[in-house]
């Protein structure tokens, strides 16, 4: 299930313009990888174009090489849509889709993409993907309301419930606790918790407490100045990066002695 | 942060928190339009008496007096306000006029002949009273629907090429082109149409479906025009969402993105065929008319109801009175036409818009 990504020399670009540069990582299976850095310095740019949503941006392109367990996802016979199938996504704002109920956000992976199945099958897919986000005892006696109708952090909740019916190998997740109160992100922390188990997760955070929380290994992004490309600064387990980190700039920044 | 809270007011001396002037009663602005009316009325009688310039005056000299009342009574601010209001308010007055007058004409003239008989019978062999627009009814409702099986497809289609799809020159190339076609004087498309068809079958070509295409011509771009605003409303969000499922661009646009803005599309579709269901000119050189009942728009002439409105006026027999009679029961049907189209516009974005469940 869990797969192991390896980025090597990754350039990314938005037109002509680079946007991050020359990124060597390698992602374990199974584990919580965060990556923080200052807005701006291409985090959410590197995770996007992980599974390929990057290039739905006009112009966005990459250089450089993205292999899940060996297979290159840059490849030229890879279908863009197939890899998003196997690695999916939570967004910093929820977005059910407003015209669904919640049964029909859950199976929305599935129903968009035509794949018939029974209605006992459907069920289960839907309950078991609920109850994985933590979110089926709260809305298993009105799952044919609109999704809209939640609160934020449910909303989130049922984003990832989406997320996961699918069945993906990774989950990217793109600051899904920033628009969400303290008690709400606590629920998505112990639900990436849970979730690890079985996936392999990569979160963009600007809450460095929530990287030390919830991660194995950090990776802090940053750039040296307005116009040029974002780097992947250092990459190291996450207690080495609040404790000891290699690179001068890190530690700047999480002490907040940045800029 | 705490600073001494001031005690709160009490007795009789204590200072109110926000300065207080005085102020006109409530109904003084009405009361001094009422006076202004009679003295315009007064006025009004001095020369030749008329309800216009009554109300003229009495408007002019109310205005007068309530901004005066005010400025001497509560201030400069105050009366600016009240002067705008009155401004404002007198010209959504006149707006109004025009559009009160001419449902008031085309109901006081067109109600004797709104009977059953009008409904139910043609013009055919009827050459002084009675008859009816039954042919024209349905000439209209056939042709229409007929412009708006050909329009919503391709505009429809265009809408989602320029939103999702399309990028660079030629984006920019059919949004010009749109803009174009949207200013197209509605005799041009009809021409069009006339020389198209005489073009691919001879001289003294006259079909229902040339005057389809000929409204086609000018709905096309009010419903691209419509249909891309619409489509531009619905978030990225939920394209990305999508995309981020692993479903096809496709698959996104038509089971995410159409029935997010299904409202929207309804709405902006019905407004299109609202504005071309009332076209005279295009449906004058293609259609034609005739005075008996021709439901095929591939065989021959059939009858609508602003040409048959136009003839009815333009060429009346000799019970003239009849003929008025009948153009303006025909003007009448049509108003109600593009009215009952409204109506279902407004339904459709209010059933179909999508429900927070709140």
């Amino acid at each position: 299930m869990a797969k192991r990504i390896e980025v090597s020399d990754l350039d990314i670009y938005y037109g002509s313009f680079l946007a991050v540069e020359g990124v060597n990582v390698a992602i374990e299976p199974r584990s919580i990888t965060a990556l923080i850095g200052p807005s701006g310095c291409g985090k959410s740019t590197f995770l996007r174009s992980l599974n390929r949503m990057h290039e739905v941006l006009p112009g966005a392109r990459v250089e450089g090489k993205v292999a899940m367990d060996g297979q290159d996802l840059y490849g030229a016979d890879v279908d863009p849509v197939d890899v998003r199938r196997q690695i999916g996504m939570v967004f910093q704002r929820p977005n059910p889709f407003p015209t669904m109920s919640i049964y029909e956000n859950v199976l929305a992976g599935n129903r968009l993409n035509s794949k018939r199945m029974k209605k006992s099958e459907a069920d289960d897919i839907v309950e078991k993907s609920l109850r994985g986000a933590n979110l089926w005892t709260e809305v298993k006696d009105r799952l044919d309301r609109p999704g809209s109708g939640l609160s934020g952090g449910q909303q989130q909740r049922l984003c990832i419930a989406r997320a996961i019916a699918v069945e993906p190998d990774v989950l990217l997740m793109d600051e899904p606790c920033s628009a969400l109160d303290p008690i709400s992100t606590l629920a998505i922390e112990d639900l990436m918790t849970e979730l690890k188990e079985r996936f392999t997760i990569v979160i963009v955070t600007h809450n460095m407490q929530q990287a030390a929380r919830v991660s194995e290994s950090t990776g802090f992004f940053n750039l040296n100045g307005v116009g040029q490309p974002g780097r992947l600064i250092e990459f190291n387990p996450t207690e080495k990066i609040f404790s000891n980190p290699d690179e001068k700039a890190t530690e700047d920044y999480i002490s907040g002695r940045f800029g | 942060m705490s600073t001494a809270i001031r005690p709160a007011p009490t007795g009789t001396d204590a200072q109110p928190p926000v300065r207080s002037r005085s102020r006109l009663p409530r109904f003084a602005p009405l009361g001094l339009y009422l006076a202004g009316i009679v003295v315009g009325a007064g006025l009004s009688a001095l020369t030749s008496f008329s309800v216009a310039s009554t109300v003229i005056y009495g408007v002019l000299l109310g205005t007068l007096a309530v901004y005066v009342a005010s400025r001497t009574v509560e201030g400069r601010r105050k009366a600016t306000d009240r002067l705008v209001t009155c401004l404002v308010t007198t010209a959504f007055g006149i707006a109004m006029i025009p559009l009160v007058s001419l449902v008031w004409t085309v109901l006081d003239n067109g109600l004797p002949r709104f009977d059953a008989q009008f409904f139910t019978n043609s013009m055919f062999r009827v050459v002084g009273e009675g008859g009816g627009a039954y042919h024209a009814i349905l000439g209209t409702l056939i042709i229409t629907a007929l412009a708006t099986v050909i329009s919503v497809p391709i505009g429809l289609m265009t809408a989602i090429y320029l939103v999702e799809y399309g990028s660079g020159r030629l984006k920019k190339a059919i949004t010009f082109f749109v803009d174009v076609m949207t200013g197209i004087p509605s005799i041009v498309a009809g021409l069009f149409a006339f020389a198209l068809f005489t073009l691919m079958f001879g001289n003294d070509v006259r079909l229902g479906v040339m005057g389809a295409v000929a409204l086609s011509v000018l709905m096309i771009p009010v419903v691209v025009r419509s249909c891309e605003e619409v489509l531009k409303l619905v978030p990225n969000e939920l394209r990305e969402a999508s995309y981020a499922l692993g479903v096809p661009k496709w698959r996104t646009v038509v089971k995410v993105v159409l029935p997010t803005a299904i409202a929207g599309l309804g709405t902006g579709i019905t407004l299109a065929v609202a504005r071309v269901v009332g076209e005279t000119a295009p449906l004058l050189v293609t259609v034609g008319l005739i005075t008996g009942t021709n439901l095929n728009p591939f065989d021959g002439r059939m009858a609508t109801l602003p040409v048959f409105a136009f003839y009815q006026l333009t060429q009346p027999g000799t019970l003239t009175q009849a003929f008025l009679d009948r153009a303006w029961t025909a003007a009448l049907v049509l108003i109600i036409l593009v009215m009952a189209l409204n109506i279902v516009a407004r339904l459709i974005s209010r059933f179909f818009a999508p429900s927070t469940g709140r």
